[in-house]
């Protein structure tokens, strides 16, 4: 439903379709969630555990995602447009939510 | 079970973090709010009773926002007890009131799915309709209450609309509850997760149209506050407002009070002949409490400007700046609120670590806390610069005893920064808690809220100075003053009291640190607050109070004290734990006396470490 992201935002040279880690996404990549929770347990803190907060936050499999901050020093944490709300997360978190690239005009 | 026999049902204020919940509360109850603490939690529990269009009594508790009944900070462990009705001595609510913000649904949705669950009737407020509506977004309300299944009314908290609704829905919903309904609440596996969005966005498909006129100000907003270059210097041109407004703004209402408690403290000394009880009231408890009362203004002046910034929307923004430096030594972006804060007064600062959910982060930050520069420490570092630091120019353009002052602001910030490294690096290893935070559209603040909020801490720190800080004054002044002098004593009273037999005791272990039985029988007073370190070297070397006091024992200490000795006084109290009021507030904070003795530890090895170096360093280079 609302999508607030459509043309002022920056596309990314990616292109339409491909797979990639939101971790290493660049400031304009857009897309939607194929995937959230991945397979590795980081830290300690149980995969369940990750996984269900970033659902809890909104990052769930369908949702459109573009990122439109990088933080000043090493590019971290990251501010995203998620559907209709905004959030910030770190690369870290970023790691375990899987983004489909859009083609233009998608 | 339920109170509703007895008259008074309960109603309790469930909602996403920035739905304008509070906003909602403030608006139902007005001025006829009580705010206290959960009993073995310091979580603020905020309750305020009202009465319905059909004249029922109504309690209204306002909790902690969540996205879940999945609890992760102590906050959200008090929501999801106090809804299942879990925590003792509080009976279960008989009605939840789930707040929205009408412009951002869907995890609030979800959230409503969830509490559904817990088989208490449900209103749905949309709060911040008038928003909504200036957008061009359209709720098909019946459609949406239909699929909810939940009564749903629009409000908009900040004008005191649609409040008769609200209240008339849940005297509807009041004859309904029956006590002892069970709740079938279990927290929700990712599965079970993933189908509650799927519902959610059905929902939002068939009921709300998006907006045709999409808010375009956060976006252009974060452009400027979120970007690499300007961002952090309008960040750290908000820091350096803050500062001037902490210390510029609230001297003279500062002064005022100290006056006041001066004033209050002399008409006493008129009023009572001399003795022990005249003693304990204007030493003890006038100057003691005054003391700390004194910091109010800067206090309130702080959590205004916090309050502003929050809800503007911008502290999410400054946390998200803040993220990678914090994450640096292992502390959270939130954590950034709270050391901001102890550069006023510790005491706000280790409350407020509140909003940081990880248990081991906001230990971090609380221990930490100390280390940022208080406004307490100003009064004795200026004495000590002023006496000992030549007022000269460097290089042209830097001010000598300026850039000492600077240097011991720096020497806490690395401080605090290193000891968080080394807690979290090498102690709490391990995961850190995840930065996942919403960044809010941004808003106009409401003056009537932020009146409110701060209003809420103004009483919350006079509280603590009225009774936690009030009784560890007593002791402060029960040690400095019995016994009293014997008759024909020469000496200031101060040195036959217990605190001077310690202080006399305690100096042989001073002596490495270039510390004379004066400064460490002063130090025992200083912990009632570290400014009164000043009045106490005051009274042992026997300068009279009257006149420029300030000025006659700075050069009383030139003659007493060598520059070594001077300056390893200021490193320690950079470092060393003198606020009895701190620990106490930890103590509240961490419900253990554990925290505060580490604190306590850790502070003062610090403090001997730094002042050890700083006087054997100095020794080597001056003589």
């Amino acid at each position: 439903m609302v999508l607030h992201m459509s043309s002022k935002v920056r596309r990314s040279g990616r292109p339409a379709g491909e797979v990639f880690a939101l971790s290493a996404a660049g400031m304009g990549d857009a897309g939607v969630i194929v995937r959230v929770g991945g397979d590795t347990d980081l830290e300690g803190l149980g995969r369940s555990e990750r996984e269900r907060r970033l659902l809890e936050m909104g990052f769930v499999e369908g949702a459109r995602i573009t990122v439109l901050h990088e933080g000043f020093i090493g590019r971290d944490p990251i501010a995203v447009q998620l559907d209709d709300m905004r959030v910030a997360l770190r690369r870290r978190e970023a790691a375990e939510v899987m983004v489909q690239s859009l083609a233009k005009d998608d | 079970m339920t109170d509703i026999t007895a008259g008074t049902a309960r109603v309790a204020l469930v909602g996403n973090p920035n739905s304008g919940k509070t906003a909602l509360f403030n608006a139902l109850t007005g001025s006829r709010q009580k705010v206290a603490n959960y009993p073995g939690v310091t979580v603020e529990r905020k309750e305020g009773v009202l009465h319905t269009p059909a004249d029922r009594r109504v309690m209204i508790v306002d909790l902690p926002g969540t996205y879940s009944l999945r609890a992760r900070s102590p906050d959200e462990e008090v929501t999801r007890d106090v809804v299942l009705g879990r925590l003792a001595g509080e009976a279960t609510p008989d009605v939840l009131v789930c707040v929205a913000d009408a412009n951002n649904l869907r995890l609030v949705l979800r959230l409503a799915l969830e509490l559904k669950q817990v088989g208490r009737p449900i209103v749905l407020a949309l709060n911040m309709i008038d928003i909504a509506e200036r957008r061009g977004l359209v709720i098909d309300i019946p459609r949406l209450s239909q699929a909810l299944g939940v009564p749903v009314v629009t409000t908009v908290a900040v004008r005191k609309r649609g409040l008769t609704q609200l209240l008339e829905e849940i005297d509807q919903l009041l004859p309904e509850v029956r006590p002892g309904d069970v709740s079938e609440w279990r927290p929700p596996t990712t599965a079970q997760l993933r189908a509650a969005h799927r519902q959610a966005e059905k929902i939002l498909e068939d009921c709300v149209r998006p907006p045709s006129r999409p808010d375009t100000w956060t976006g252009r907003l974060d452009g400027v506050l979120l970007h690499p270059v300007w961002g952090v210097l309008i960040l750290l041109a908000v820091l350096f407002l803050m500062f001037q407004a902490v210390f510029t703004w609230a001297t003279p209402a500062k002064d005022l009070l100290d006056f006041g408690f001066t004033a209050l403290g002399n008409g006493v000394t008129h009023l009572i002949p001399p003795g022990m009880v005249r003693s304990l009231l204007v030493d003890g408890v006038i100057s003691g409490v005054g003391n700390v009362i004194s910091f109010l203004p800067q206090i309130v002046i702080l959590f205004f400007l916090i309050i502003l910034l929050e809800d503007f929307g911008y502290m999410a923004r400054a946390a998200f700046l803040m993220d990678r430096i914090m994450g640096a030594v292992g502390l959270h972006g939130r954590a950034f609120i709270p050391l901001l804060s102890s550069f006023a007064c510790a005491i706000p600062g280790i409350m407020s670590a509140r909003v940081i959910d990880n248990k081991r982060d906001r230990l971090t930050t609380i221990l930490v806390a100390p280390l940022m520069t208080c406004s307490a420490r100003i009064p004795v570092y200026a004495l000590v610069i002023s006496a000992f630091i030549p007022r000269r120019t460097l290089w042209g353009f830097v001010n000598e005893q300026g850039l000492v002052m600077f240097g011991l602001y720096a020497a806490g910030i690395a401080s605090a920064l290193l000891v968080a490294a080394v807690l979290r690096g090498v102690i709490w290893r391990g995961a850190s808690e995840p930065f996942i935070v919403e960044l809010p559209t941004y808003k106009l603040p409401n003056p009537a809220n932020i009146f409110q909020g701060v209003m809420v801490r103004a009483k919350a720190f006079l509280r603590r100075a009225g009774t936690t800080i009030f009784g560890i004054m007593i002791v402060i002044w029960f040690l400095s003053s019995v016994p009293g002098a014997p008759a024909g004593a020469t000496g200031p009273a101060i040195d036959y009291s217990f605190a001077g037999t310690i202080g006399r005791a305690i100096q042989p272990v001073m002596a490495p640190v270039g510390f004379n039985w004066q400064i460490v029988i002063a130090l025992i007073p200083a912990m009632a607050a570290r400014e009164v370190v000043v009045a106490v070297l005051g009274t042992v070397y026997a300068i009279s109070s009257g006149g420029d006091a300030g000025g006659a024992l700075g050069t009383a200490l030139q003659h007493q004290w060598t520059l070594p000795t001077a300056l390893s006084l200021l490193a320690w109290f950079v470092f060393a734990p003198q606020c009895a009021s701190t620990l106490g507030v930890v103590r509240r904070e961490t419900e253990s006396w554990k925290w505060p003795a580490v604190m306590f530890a850790y502070m003062t090895v610090l403090a001997y470490a730094a002042s050890f170096i700083t006087y054997h360093l100095a020794a080597l280079v001056w003589r």
